[in-house]
């Protein structure tokens, strides 16, 4: 062995790369959709999503009165199922790959995290707008069977709008703490209990009381799903009640995975 | 080809790769040889980017890990066959990842037939897998870009003899087609037999590095005598070190001076011959149970430390190379 020697020569041992292309992010954005459906857990979960969608939407249908058929109450009604289900979805494209320890393979791949982040956040999100339109296509079919009057009153394009914001920012929640606690536990104990322990105590809390529906991601997402159309405040809320408990999360947790020691 | 220059790694006051610099040459097999903890798969993250250097950096191929547009393409990684998801299909494994790098999905059945992984074995969770089937299918996963480059921990962990008789070949006709092969071993033999460079490393320093055959013959003498006590002493005189070894001497010096000596002073000699290639051995297993006797707290634990074994090659002995010079 000689290393002066092949230092010498210029080329030998040299990797000539011009010619492959940097991965793009669609491929990247494939490859994560792939993992949210090829284990048992991701595939079930995604089955439960569509299954309880569709169960909660049958359920308010066969209980509700032929007037309260509308399709702006069966939407509503897949909110909160949804939107427990899809940030653990979140959670768990993050938390997996620690969990798994696949993150070895995944970043060894594609070094830049970055982008394998940025894949990630897009197959949640695209994932996430699946969900929200097939909600959409079993309301209108329960809708239409249901045969209300005014059954398709108070809904338009701004309220489907205000229903994906709320659906998406819990999803992009979901990853911020994912990336946060790379963790599956921690992450979604956290995602649950800790903005409901948040809205109490500004219950109880006379100072924070006053500034709830700046603070309380709870409080300033209200107006999206009540039906009414929100004042420029309410806006403002909403966008501050975000960068705390979503955008905050997400850059804390993004400096970490970005200089963590993957293991 | 892979250089490390000048890499350590500290964790708060414990320095886990302190100094390290080394060339894994084209065409060749190196191997990265030290005990469980010395700083070899600690090393080997930092080449591919998952762990930062406190210092020091890596280049492959002359690129920067990180900068490799697509490094699947150029550099075929094996660092943990555990870590995998226990959900995922062996089949699935390599999809995502020929996916990820764009590669045809027929490449993945190349890989499973070359690591003789079958269709039905294919089909199963990786959870279902013995470390013998992972470490396959890491393998099969670290080639699936056809690379230039190896870097493969532990690869030969959990494979039976046969799959080490199998990966052996592998690896020597990859190499002899003009690939680079880096590997660790905790098992010097395993190593010995693959490798053509050995790189050394304990307390996270390298402590010997050059090729085989420099590194298994032992400059030096076993020598045993019917006056022994009279040989240590005439030995002693002529400045000669030797220690007991055996039922015999082993010294440095080379078995023609340590004759002349036993001629003048009329030893009768029962035995002379140079020493077998053990030095790099004795080496191993004082920083073997260095490892296993103390703390981190010792530090860098080079060689010529209390006892100073004889025979044992030194790194002021042996040819240090390349980078380290």
């Amino acid at each position: 062995m000689s290393a002066t020697a092949t230092t010498a020569t210029p080329g030998a041992g040299t990797l000539t790369v011009d010619r492959s292309e940097r991965i793009p992010l669609a491929r990247l954005v494939r490859v994560e959709l792939r993992k949210l459906t090829d284990t048992r857990s991701g595939k079930w979960l995604l089955i439960a999503i569509a299954v309880i969608t569709t169960l909660i939407i049958g359920a308010l249908f066969l209980t509700a009165k032929q007037s309260d058929r509308t399709f702006s109450n069966f939407m509503g009604a897949t909110a909160t199922p949804q939107g427990f289900l899809l940030p653990v979805m979140g959670i768990l494209l993050v938390t997996s790959e620690w969990s798994q320890r696949t993150a070895l393979v995944t970043f060894t791949l594609m070094p830049v995290r970055g982008r394998v982040l940025a894949a990630k956040v897009v197959a949640a999100l695209i994932a996430g707008l699946l969900a929200i339109a097939l909600a959409m296509a079993i309301a209108a079919l329960a809708t239409v069977a249901g045969g209300a009057d005014h059954a398709w009153a108070h809904i338009g394009l701004d309220d489907v709008g205000k229903f994906t914001i709320l659906q998406l920012s819990g999803i992009l929640q979901g990853l911020a703490f994912g990336l946060l606690f790379l963790n599956s536990a921690a992450a979604i104990v956290t995602y649950f209990v800790l903005p409901t322990a948040f809205s109490i105590v500004a219950n109880l809390w006379s100072a924070l009381d006053k500034v709830k529906e700046w603070v309380d991601l709870s409080t300033s997402q209200q107006p999206l799903f009540n039906g009414s159309s929100m004042s420029g405040e309410q806006w403002a809320q909403l966008a501050t009640g975000t960068l705390i408990w979503v955008v905050l999360p997400f850059a804390v947790g993004l400096v970490r995975v970005l200089r963590a020691e993957v293991k | 080809m892979i250089t490390v220059d000048g890499v350590s790694k500290r964790y708060g006051g414990f320095t886990a790769v302190d100094d390290v610099s080394f060339v894994a040459q084209q065409g060749r097999v190196t191997g990265f040889l030290g005990p469980n903890g010395a700083g070899k798969s600690t090393t080997m993250r930092i080449m591919v980017g998952l762990t930062p250097a406190s210092r020091g950096g890596v280049t492959i191929g002359g690129h920067r890990y990180v900068d490799l547009p697509n490094p699947g393409l150029h550099v075929g990684v094996l660092l943990d066959a555990s870590a995998q998801h226990a959900g995922r299909t062996g089949r699935e494994v390599l999809t995502l990842g020929a996916t990820t790098m764009g590669l045809p999905r027929r490449r993945v059945d190349e890989m499973l037939e070359l690591v003789s992984l079958s269709p039905a074995e294919a089909k199963r969770r990786v959870k279902n897998y013995s470390l013998g089937m992972r470490q396959r299918l890491g393998i099969a996963h670290a080639l699936l870009g056809d690379p230039k480059i190896l870097i493969l921990d532990e690869p030969a962990n959990g494979l039976d003899p046969a799959g080490i008789h199998w990966m052996r070949g592998l690896l020597k006709s990859y190499a002899q087609q003009g690939g680079t092969v880096l590997l660790s071993s905790h098992l010097l033999h395993e190593v010995e037999r693959i490798a053509d460079e050995l790189i050394l490393i304990g307390h996270g320093r390298i402590v010997a590095q050059g090729t085989k055959q420099e590194l298994l013959q032992t400059r030096g003498a076993y020598v045993r005598a019917v006056e022994q006590e009279r040989l240590l002493d005439a030995l002693t005189r002529e400045g000669i070190v030797a220690t007991p070894s055996g039922e015999g001497l082993r010294s440095d010096a080379e078995a023609v001076q340590i004759g002349k000596v036993a001629a003048t002073e009329g030893i009768t000699l029962v035995e002379l011959r140079p020493a077998e290639g053990a030095g790099l051995e004795e080496l191993f297993l004082q920083l073997t149970a260095d490892t296993q006797r103390d703390d981190a707290l010792t530090g860098t634990g080079g060689p010529g430390g209390p006892g100073g074994h004889a025979g044992v090659a030194t790194p002021d002995e042996t040819k240090t190379q390349g980078a380290s010079a």
